[in-house]
């Protein structure tokens, strides 16, 4: 494979996971802190761009950790917990890290780090590069492109939900409901973007 | 031994009143992107409940003996360690539901409603209590996804369980693509959610209205 070749394989990797195979719309993953924390869209960029580095690194050491740990012993099945565990210590020591060198960036993202670890995206991204069988830069790419996507969906959907705040919606379909249906319409719009991929 | 009253209510809550998905539309992630199959959502619903089960009743047994701080990582590796277990069985004697279902399985772990059930029930309740708990609060959860399921095969393909349906396998129906593709899971869902939430709220109204 040449390397523009190569260049152009990462860059429909990367269009792929941002839009036609966005990892909220098309794969459902990171809904829980999608439906709860859209209500503005200063937390949902904090979030979001939290969620877009958190991700690109842990797919990194993920694949470290699977192709230098878990395939050598042949301990590919504990792949959960090892990556569980990776993404926690992770998110714990960027934390610290955030919290002793820049305050000022540990007030604005600080309270978000707590609840990546428990945002199943993050894992279900280091387990498509598992299944996917993706080599380091792909992987990289996915990663970021999944973030990008992430927080490019929950951005729309706090701008959306801003904009709900003077709107009359049904007493049971305000909350989750009306969140789900916007979920939904949006998959629609993102759906319209496979076209661009299968023409090329 | 857990008394009689004690098990209707936690019956009635994990259900109905307190089900976690119509309540807060916890956990969805990992399971409604199977929704498109009735059969692979019964799959999925039987691995939620049996993770949701037996790690609510290993961390009641065990918690005595869990220090408080830690407990969090304990609860998260009994459960990954239940998640391996199905994991690992199904890829065994059902290789291809396994490859069907993808990543999904492992994403049980960050279920939401799993680590919930340990954190607010197992931890301070009694070992056969807690079972019971567990299991409903993952049978509430798979009887939902089941109904998303049975709408999306149905209106989307025309079958259940892949059996050809009497009326919507025929030309009289237009299949609707829409909703075997990730759209029709979220309006199903929000469809669904609508009228169980309209029917918790009348049934408020009514309990006011007799209550003066």
């Amino acid at each position: 494979m040449t390397i523009t070749t190569y260049a152009l394989h990462l860059l429909v990797i990367l269009f792929a996971s941002i839009f036609t195979e966005n990892i909220l719309l098309a794969r459902f993953l990171g809904m829980c802190s999608f439906l709860s924390v859209s209500r503005q869209v200063k937390t949902a960029l904090g979030l979001g761009i939290a969620v877009v580095f958190v991700m690109t690194c842990t797919v990194v050491l993920d694949w470290l950790a699977f192709q230098y740990v878990l395939k050598p012993f042949a301990i590919e099945y504990l792949r959960y917990i090892i990556f569980i565990i990776i993404i926690a210590a992770f998110v714990q020591f960027i934390e610290m890290v955030i919290e002793r060198y820049s305050p000022v960036l540990y007030q604005n993202l600080g309270i978000f780090l707590p609840l990546i670890t428990v945002n199943c995206a993050i894992l279900g991204a280091s387990l498509f590069m598992v299944i996917r069988e993706y080599n380091l830069g792909e992987g990289v790419v996915f990663g970021l492109g999944s973030g990008i996507g992430w927080m490019l969906a929950i951005l729309a959907m706090a701008g959306i939900r801003e904009k709900l705040n003077n709107t009359y919606i049904p007493r049971g379909l305000q909350g989750p409901g009306i969140t789900l249906i916007l979920a939904g319409l949006m998959a629609l719009a993102f759906i319209g973007f496979t076209g661009v991929l299968t023409s090329k | 031994m857990p008394n009689e009253k004690n098990i209707k209510n936690v019956v009635l809550d994990t259900l109905w009143r307190d089900n976690p998905i119509f309540r807060q539309i916890l956990g969805i992630c990992s399971a409604l992107a199977v929704t498109n199959l009735v059969l692979n959502t019964m799959v999925m619903g039987a691995a939620v409940m049996f993770t949701t089960a037996l790690s609510s009743l290993t961390v009641s047994l065990l918690r005595r003996w869990t220090p408080r701080v830690v407990r969090m990582m304990i609860e998260t590796l009994i459960i990954a360690f239940y998640v391996i277990l199905f994991d690992q069985t199904l890829r065994a004697y059902w290789p291809d539901m396994s490859r069907s279902l993808g990543p999904y399985v492992g994403l049980i772990i960050t279920n939401c409603i799993i680590m919930g059930r340990a954190e607010a029930f197992a931890n301070s309740n009694k070992p056969g209590l807690s079972l019971i708990d567990g299991l409903l609060s993952g049978l509430g959860y798979a009887v939902v996804l089941l109904a998303v399921a049975v709408i999306r095969e149905l209106f989307g393909m025309g079958t259940i369980l892949g059996i050809p349906m009497p009326f919507f396998s025929s030309n009289l129906w237009d299949r609707w693509i829409i909703m075997v593709m990730p759209p029709g899971a979220f309006f199903t869902l929000a469809i669904i959610v609508w009228i169980f939430r309209t029917l918790q709220f009348s049934k408020q109204i009514e309990a006011k209205g007799t209550g003066k």
